[in-house]
């Protein structure tokens, strides 16, 4: 039987990048799947939920701001089915373009479990539980993860649901109670809103998007009541009653003191994810359940290499992809030194989007740094008036001596996409002086950024 | 069709060859695969192969040039072809001929491959201003982000002399830290720039390689050292002896070397954990003993390798280390002739050193260093001074594999070999 150069277990963003980059090395290369490639992120997380995000703020935009834009209709409807159906749609399109870059690539596509034998042998057990065994030089594990149960409320699919449930919902629900307002959270609460589901999140910390820059999450919140949805931050899910038509949770403050009750036809638990390890894992070691891995991203196992949301935060996919290729890089190409996961953005995709990336204004006074920070309203900004999207800000932060970019959050329409021009800065090493000598385009809401820079230092032109 | 001939990959490593010499010239014709150049690269010297059949109309890179991968050399036309316009340079999107090697020793212009040694960066403009692109005074431009040319300035240091470690080489602030909190030694640091009468020799493949290769080993092995001293009297009255009788038979002469090498064999067949190699999590123990001997060549050094020596008698090691040898100074060693040795010897003794270390060759664990024998007082069983031959032998050993008494009892096996010259022929 032919031997492999690399095995990788799980086809999601870390686990089809890396066998495609491992193949474009010119290695023997398969990788094992057990539902559909493209993983989570394509077929269960960032891309169905992307397009989900994209119905519901046409539909906000057309039933509140219709007017604002000369628009008159009567009878604004929707068709739930087809909401949903777009979205599934979009992920089969995408996981469609995964299969056939592994043709291209000619990276061998076994669907199936895969988990770790002896001796470098890699076990898929198929669909009907055939098993057969593979021999591989290497191994990347790329298994993922899934949402994370609370304890006392585990998931049946129907009225306790994880992120995936929720965004392949046969009907939607009259209201919905989400526990945890990290970017999941957030996201399904603008969703389910814009179509008019009453949404209540409840966050133990005292604020909606805890990583997020204090004033992001401030003006987050205050937009996203403003839109109706309930935020109960500071709040401790204490227990549930699920034997009724919906669920009724039971809320205290984090800190103690009256209990309340939260009535809705479903709850939505996003409090976090989970590690699926793959079979025979067990000689693996783990760090609080996560693959740990050295810094040429090896277990301690010798040749079995893990990246991507199961060997721990962050679990985004865009860092996912950078740890397998690295990790790909540094088994197969000589004197490659496998670089770690530095500086990374982050996104959430509710509207007004929020994007950031280096160090929260909390965490560069925590440090002790001496910084500066400019920010600049979209309010001021031409474009986004003349797009009718002007809420929000962005902000960047400088290290006071060198104007160094410590970091930047942007709350706003277009801030994810904003994002990538400080992550290019940022790797970079570029300054501000750079930022500032850089002609952005009028009108463009990327000049936010330039403008932001130069207020900085006490020189921006438009506010 | 016009074809141009371009710098080909010969190795896998290799980012650039030295044409060392054409076997063709303008106007010759040339079939397909035949060889039409020699190319030196960092590991060896090659012949290139022609892909193309044709007439060579023009020849773009001079012998003694350097020309990167992918660089043009020649073009090939059909004969009675018309050259395509511009034909009398290489075309502009293909590197030109790079960089002159400098072995003529006259002051060379530092080209921007060469380690930017030769002139100072350009003062970075004015504190809060935008930075201009550093380039320095003939034209090669330092990389290095604008976060640390601002660092480089607040501290005072010459970003010509830094390190880069960013993609490309580029300098990013944190080999600046390296700079600053080494004290500005050897790492972070390139060498002082010279001043008039120094000359800048560029790298040659086979140099960057020995300094990456040697900085690795010395920086990341544990070396430790032993000396061991051995009396070659009994190896020179045999050594004399074997050679009589075999130049009488039109045999070999054999070297002091040939003896050595037998030697080594057979004390690492008795401690085999000195043939072995550190792989991360685990030590290889290598069943047979390919035996590297470093041969100093023109411009650098090379370890051609005796494969399987534990099979090979003092004879046949010799003819062979003769063979290697030989062809290592001409250049003419194939890679993979230089390459899966298991264990090394370094012979110094014709130069009269007496005693020396050695830097062990990756991924090995030990390498054997050999100084000159020499007449001197030694005391006799008796008690009594008399004249008497010594050699020092040392030993390199990486501890993560040997330990002390273990390249204790290896060198001992050997000095118990090399004074008892009969057990080296069986």
């Amino acid at each position: 039987m032919a031997t492999y150069d690399l095995i990788v277990i799980g086809g999601g963003p870390a686990g089809y990048v890396g066998a495609i980059r491992a193949a474009q090395l010119g290695k023997k290369v398969a990788c094992v799947e057990k539902e559909r490639a493209g993983g989570t992120c394509l077929n269960w997380g960032c891309i169905p939920t992307k397009a989900l995000l994209k119905n519901a703020e046409l539909y906000h935009t057309l039933k509140h701001d219709a007017d604002a834009f000369g628009l008159s209709f009567d009878n604004l409807s929707y068709d739930w089915s087809k909401v949903i159906k777009r979205s599934r749609n979009v992920s089969d399109k995408l996981a469609g373009g995964i299969e056939f870059l592994f043709k291209k690539n000619k990276v061998d596509y076994i669907r199936g479990v895969g988990g770790l034998a002896a001796n470098g042998k890699v076990e898929v057990i198929d669909a009907d539980g055939k098993s057969e065994m593979l021999t591989t030089e290497n191994v990347l594990v790329a298994t993922g993860c899934v949402s994370r149960e609370l304890p006392f409320l585990p998931f049946d699919g129907k009225k306790i649901i994880g992120s995936r449930d929720a965004m392949n919902l046969p009907e939607q629900p009259k209201s919905i109670t989400i526990i945890g307002a990290g970017a999941i959270g957030i996201e399904f609460a603008y969703f389910f809103n814009a179509y008019g589901t009453e949404v209540t999140v409840v966050e133990m910390v005292d604020t909606i998007l805890p990583i997020e820059d204090n004033e992001v999450s401030k003006l987050l919140e205050k937009t996203l009541t403003k839109q109706g949805i309930k935020v109960l931050t500071s709040t401790k899910t204490v227990s549930a009653d699920t034997s009724g038509d919906g669920v009724k949770l039971t809320v205290e403050p984090a800190e103690g003191g009256d209990q309340s009750v939260i009535e809705s036809d479903v709850c939505l638990v996003a409090i976090g994810i989970a590690p699926v390890l793959p079979n025979n894992s067990e000689q693996i070691k783990l760090d609080r359940g996560f693959i740990d891995t050295d810094s040429r991203y090896q277990t301690t196992v010798p040749n079995v290499y893990a990246a991507g949301d199961i060997t721990g935060p962050p679990w985004l996919a865009h860092t996912g992809s950078y740890e397998a290729i690295q990790a790909v890089e540094g088994m197969f190409v000589e004197g490659h030194e496998p670089k770690q996961v530095g500086i990374f953005p982050a996104c959430t995709y509710c509207h007004p989007e929020v994007a950031s990336i280096g160090l929260t204004e909390e965490a560069c006074k925590e440090q002790g740094l001496d910084y500066r920070v400019g920010k600049f309203p979209f309010a001021a900004s031409g474009r986004a008036l003349a797009v009718a999207d002007s809420e929000g800000f962005v902000k960047i932060i400088f290290d006071k001596k060198h104007g160094e970019i410590l970091g930047a959050h942007m709350i706003g329409g277009g801030s994810t996409e904003l994002i990538a021009e400080i992550a290019l800065a940022m790797n970079l090493e570029a300054t501000a002086d750079e930022i500032e000598a850089t002609i952005h385009a009028h009108p463009t809401l990327a000049e936010a950024i330039h403008e932001a820079t130069s207020d900085a230092y006490g020189h921006a032109i438009h506010i | 069709m016009a074809a141009y001939v371009t710098m080909p990959k010969l190795s896998d490593t290799m980012t650039e060859g030295t044409l060392v010499k054409w076997l063709k010239k303008e106007g010759d014709s040339v079939g397909m695969d035949e060889k039409i150049a020699e190319i030196e690269t960092d590991k060896a010297t090659m012949e290139m192969q022609s892909f193309d059949e044709g007439i060579i109309h023009k020849i773009y890179v001079k012998e003694g040039e350097v020309a990167p991968l992918g660089g043009t050399l020649a073009l090939i036309l059909e004969d009675g072809e018309e050259p395509p316009e511009g034909a009398d340079s290489p075309p502009q999107s293909e590197a030109a001929p790079a960089e002159e090697k400098a072995e003529e020793k006259k002051e060379a212009p530092a080209p921007e491959a060469a380690p930017a040694a030769s002139t100072p960066a350009a003062a970075p403009a004015s504190a809060s201003g935008s930075l201009a692109a550093g380039t320095n005074a003939s034209g090669g431009r330092i990389k290095a982000s604008p976060l640390a040319r601002k660092l480089a300035e607040e501290q005072g240091i010459d970003l010509a002399r830094v390190r880069g470690t960013g993609p490309g080489g580029r300098i990013i602030a944190e080999d600046l830290n390296y700079v600053t909190s080494g004290g500005g030694s050897s790492l972070g640091l390139l060498p002082t720039p010279n001043n008039g009468g120094d000359t800048v020799i560029p790298l040659t493949g086979m140099r960057r390689v020995i300094a990456q290769r040697l900085l690795e080993s010395k920086t990341t092995i544990p070396h430790f050292y032993l000396n061991i001293e051995v009396d070659t009297e009994p190896l020179m009255k045999f050594r004399t002896q074997v050679n009589e009788a075999s130049v009488a038979n039109d045999g070999p002469k054999y070297t002091v070397n040939d003896f050595v090498m037998r030697a080594t064999v057979l004390a690492t067949g008795a401690v085999p954990a000195v043939n072995a190699s550190f792989q991360g999590d685990s030590v290889i123990q290598y069943g047979d003993v390919h035996l590297s001997i470093a041969v100093a060549i023109d411009d650098g050094l090379v370890t051609p390798v005796i494969r399987s020596a534990q099979n090979k008698s003092i004879k046949e090691l010799g003819a062979e280390i003769k063979d290697l040898a030989g062809r290592a100074r001409d250049k003419k060693l194939a890679p993979d002739e230089m390459q899966g040795g298991t264990i090394t010897i370094s012979n110094l003794g014709a130069f009269g050193v007496g005693n020396f270390d050695a830097i062990i060759n990756p991924p090995q664990a030990a390498i054997l260093s050999v100084g000159t024998i020499t007449k001197q007082p030694v005391v006799n069983e008796h008690n009594q001074i008399v004249p008497g031959q010594r050699m020092w032998i040392g030993l390199s050993c990486d501890h993560r594999v040997i330990d002390g008494a273990v390249g204790a009892s290896f060198l001992s096996e050997l000095k118990r070999y090399l004074e008892n010259p009969f057990l080296l022929i069986s």
